[in-house]
């Protein structure tokens, strides 16, 4: 078809939809209000099951060691594993180095006393980590850098500060060198982060995944050397005497653990080395089970720990049948009216139009509608955020925007979904008999 | 009239007449499990916690530098806030309910059972507690003051006894004879005696579905008091004094060291930001329920009206050969309903499947039958509303339509 046509059909299309304004509005109001309900959950969806690190969550794994053996208290997970893992196999571990690196990690919370004496104590979460752990995400630094492996080996009291974090403590200004006091305790700046924000935060998945959470960080190592309390989720399988030597000690499950393994190969290493690992602990008597242990990159991971809520998926399920019913509608009202211009269509017919001419005419008319109908479901895609926004936590859906995929996801779902909705009423415009329309007349 | 000469008019209107049929079977599907779901979380969030709620709040103190001693802090504060105006009794606690998440114990009738007898949650109270969460006893005693152990970060010694809800009482001992029997919660080197039954206390924990809400009903109390950096501290004021005592409260431990943080949240305020997400989910569900029900009559109205105008000359004969406008209104009552009958027939069916789906997808909560049917009912109802507009327009076509010619 060449432009020329298709510009005559696009016009004979609005001339046609204009003809029968209530069941043109009756169309674009059942697509649209379809298209604004599963756009609104679909964009929920896809902001929450991103890939948060694109550019390396192929690399970065979650190694899991089964430390309680059989019988283990409590909901499991579908392949009997912890998700996370205890002080004594974090330590080993990091000792091994069999990974290129690696960090544990875990939450804690402490008082900051802010240098300006007129700001007010505030209580701060505080991510506990090894030097490892920004380079291994890819943190961006404004200001300064890392600690390094000795300072966390030396317990060094060093920080790590958030953009925001500066902004407050210090002004924006770059406070590399300067001190902050924590539990009363002093510690050194050493770098600033700028703006950074894993969406959800994969690393640690015990508190509610989309938010911020960390707000400066600070060595794996003197976390543990203080007695920093973990503040994120600990399971225990026996019992556990009280006493923070005891939690070490113990089979508790409290730390989160990461590696990077850039090849292949080295997955097949790491794997083999954890097998190994857990298998010497199953020789020396403190497993006395056979080795049960996995690997799982950062998508596999979220999908693992199921970190879309169920609620957002049903949500998802619904508002697509809502779709569904909408375009069942659509094109019921489609048949409508193309079937009540039958006589129009076989008067075209019998001054020559071929099937394929009606056909294509039809064709478009339908996707005039689907624009339309796009278009303003787009409008209430909008609408349906601002909703969902002010109801649901402010975690879920904080990070919701239109983006230029969204628009483009919206635009060509309405287009190809009414156009599909209306192949059967425009094929059947395509075999309207002139001869018989025109009797009929 | 009888329905044949509906059905044959029908099958020259198969498409149309299977379209409405599908559409109404998908309505129903999804309509059903939404308020299967909407139903679920509406009585999930509306469930009393056992606790006096209009009248208590919980206050979480943190001291800044941690210096000093903190089981006299912790002693000062109490002794404070229980002498406060418009305050009926105070005590400290390590979880609360309405909280989101907390401890969670396992517990165990004997020391070396491999799998526990339940779960619960596991709450630190004196004998202030019952008095002060408006508790209901209902079997043994309440904490005597000499009973409470102090409990530490790096000390738990033997618990006394405990206090523990009807509901975990059942599950320990569904023959109704839990008071006085031994449980091993926590430590499973020393068990202690059950001292008392309450009737209602809700764990700490909020979510709708997962391991947690196996067991929302089961608590213990355990005779501890605890002392540690931070506090919380369970407040009951007197029938209407909420806002003024909590403003009161804040005051008066600022007084006696300002070197802290407080936060202050009224249960109420509690219960709102637990069930945000459930009352959310409940809304836009609601809201997509009500939008398929119009988008579906719509869709009726539409293909009937195009139906009644495609049939005017018909109608128009029929009218000139006697029949009545009722009889024209039936007819359109009739069909609509045929059809409608057999989209809720599938449409029970797919609102089934669909169920039994998203139950093993989504953990779905199962959706009763009953659920079903009353949607097939609705969608039955739905389309004798919808029907009836295009209905008493063709009921109105004049009999003079039939001579003349189109």
């Amino acid at each position: 078809m060449d432009h020329a046509m298709f510009a005559y059909y696009f016009r004979l299309g609005l001339r046609s939809l204009r003809r029968n304004v209530v069941l043109t509005t009756l169309m674009i109001i059942a697509i649209a209000v379809g298209i604004g309900a599963s756009m609104t959950t679909l964009t929920v969806f896809r902001a929450m099951s991103g890939d948060p690190i694109p550019r390396k969550s192929h690399r970065l794994f979650a190694p899991q060691i089964d430390n309680w053996g059989p019988n283990k208290p409590g909901e499991q997970s579908e392949d009997q594993l912890e998700d996370q893992i205890s002080y004594i196999d974090a330590m080993a571990l990091l000792k091994a180095r069999a990974a290129e690196r690696q960090s544990a990690l875990y939450l804690t919370q402490l008082f900051l006393r802010p240098p300006d004496p007129k700001q007010k104590p505030l209580k701060v979460a505080v991510r506990a980590a090894s030097s490892d752990f920004f380079s291994m995400f890819d943190t961006p630094f404004k200001f300064g850098g890392s600690w390094t492996v000795s300072e966390d080996d030396n317990r060094t009291a060093v920080v790590v500060l958030t953009r925001d974090m500066n902004d407050r403590l210090f002004g924006g200004i770059n406070s590399v060198g300067k001190t902050i006091r924590l539990d009363n305790e002093i510690y050194q700046v050493v770098g600033v982060l700028d703006d950074w924000q894993l969406i959800p935060h994969f690393y640690d998945l015990n508190i509610v995944p989309f938010g911020k959470i960390d707000e400066l960080f600070l060595p794996f190592n003197r976390a543990i050397d203080k007695h920093m309390v973990n503040v994120g989720s600990t399971q225990c399988k026996s019992d556990v005497q009280a006493g923070w030597e005891a939690r070490l000690r113990s089979d508790c499950v409290w730390l989160q653990f990461w590696a990077e393994l850039p090849t292949t190969v080295d997955v097949q290493k790491y794997r083999r080395f954890l097998h190994n690992y857990a298998a010497e602990q199953q020789r020396i008597g403190r497993f006395n089970w056979p080795p049960h242990t996995q690997l799982r990159d950062v998508m596999q991971w979220l999908a693992y720990r199921h970190v879309v809520p169920n609620e957002v998926n049903i949500l998802l399920l619904v508002s697509f049948g809502f779709l569904l019913v909408c375009l069942l509608n659509a094109m019921g009202l489609m048949l409508a009216k193309i079937m009540g211009r039958a006589g129009d269509i076989g008067v075209r017919r019998a001054l020559g139009a071929s099937r394929g001419a009606i056909f294509s005419q039809c064709l478009i008319e339908t996707g005039i509608v689907g624009l339309a109908g796009g278009i303003l479901g787009l409008a209430l895609t909008g609408l349906g955020l601002l909703a969902a926004r002010s109801l649901l936590p402010k975690e879920f859906v904080a990070l919701t925007h239109l983006d230029v995929a969204d628009v483009a996801i919206a635009v060509s779902l309405a287009v190809v979904a009414t156009v599909i909705a209306g192949l059967y009423p425009t094929w059947r415009a395509a075999h309207v008999q002139p001869a018989w329309q025109l009797k009929a007349q | 009239m009888g329905i044949s000469p509906i059905l044959s008019a029908m099958r020259r209107n198969k498409f149309g007449a299977i379209l409405i049929a599908t559409q109404m079977a998908v309505t129903l599907a999804f309509l059903s499990n939404a308020l299967t779901l909407i139903e679920h979380r509406l009585a999930w969030s509306g469930r009393p916690t056992g606790v006096d709620e209009a009248n208590v709040f919980v206050m979480m103190s943190e001291s800044v530098d941690h210096t000093g001693d903190a089981a006299a802090h912790l002693a000062t504060d109490l002794a404070a806030l229980r002498s406060l105006n418009g305050v009926v009794d105070a005590y400290a606690t390590n979880d609360f309910p309405l909280q989101g998440g907390g401890w969670a114990e396992t517990v165990q009738l004997t020391a070396d059972q491999q799998t526990p007898s339940a779960f619960t949650a596991y709450y630190f109270a004196d004998d202030h507690a019952l008095h002060t969460l408006g508790l209901k006893l209902i079997a043994g005693r309440d904490f005597t003051v000499d009973e409470i152990a102090v409990r530490t970060e790096n000390d738990a010694p033997p618990v006394s006894g405990f206090i523990v809800t009807q509901a975990l009482a059942l599950k320990l001992f569904p023959a109704g004879n839990a008071l006085g029997k031994s449980i091993y919660v926590e430590n499973t080197a020393a068990s202690s005696p059950i001292i008392g039954i309450v009737d209602r206390l809700q764990g700490p924990y909020t979510g709708a579905t997962g391991l947690t809400s196996t067991f929302a009903e089961n608590s213990v109390l355990a005779a501890y008091r605890p002392i540690g950096e931070s506090s919380r501290y369970m407040v009951r004021v007197e029938q209407g004094q909420l806002a003024g005592v909590m403003k009161s409260a804040e005051k008066k431990l600022f007084e006696i060291d300002d070197n802290r943080t407080l936060r202050s949240r009224s249960m109420a305020e509690l219960r709102a930001q637990a069930y945000r997400g459930d009352h959310g989910l409940v809304v836009l569900l609601g809201s997509i329920c009500a939008a398929l029900l119009i988008v579906t009559a719509f869709g009726i109205i539409g293909l009937t009206s195009y139906w009644v105008a495609q049939r005017r000359q018909q109608i128009g004969i029929r009218r000139a050969l006697g029949a009545t406008r009722r009889a024209i209104l039936s007819y359109f009552q009739t069909e609509n309903f045929l059809i409608a009958a057999v989209g809720a027939l599938g449409g029970i069916g797919f609102a089934v499947a669909l169920n039994l789906w998203m139950v093993r997808s989504f953990e779905m909560v199962r959706m009763d039958n009953s659920r079903a049917i009353g949607g097939a009912v609705i969608m039955l109802l739905l389309g004798q509303i919808a029907v009836l507009w295009p209905a008493l327009r063709a009921a109105a076509i004049p009999p003079a339509l039939a001579t003349r010619g189109g």
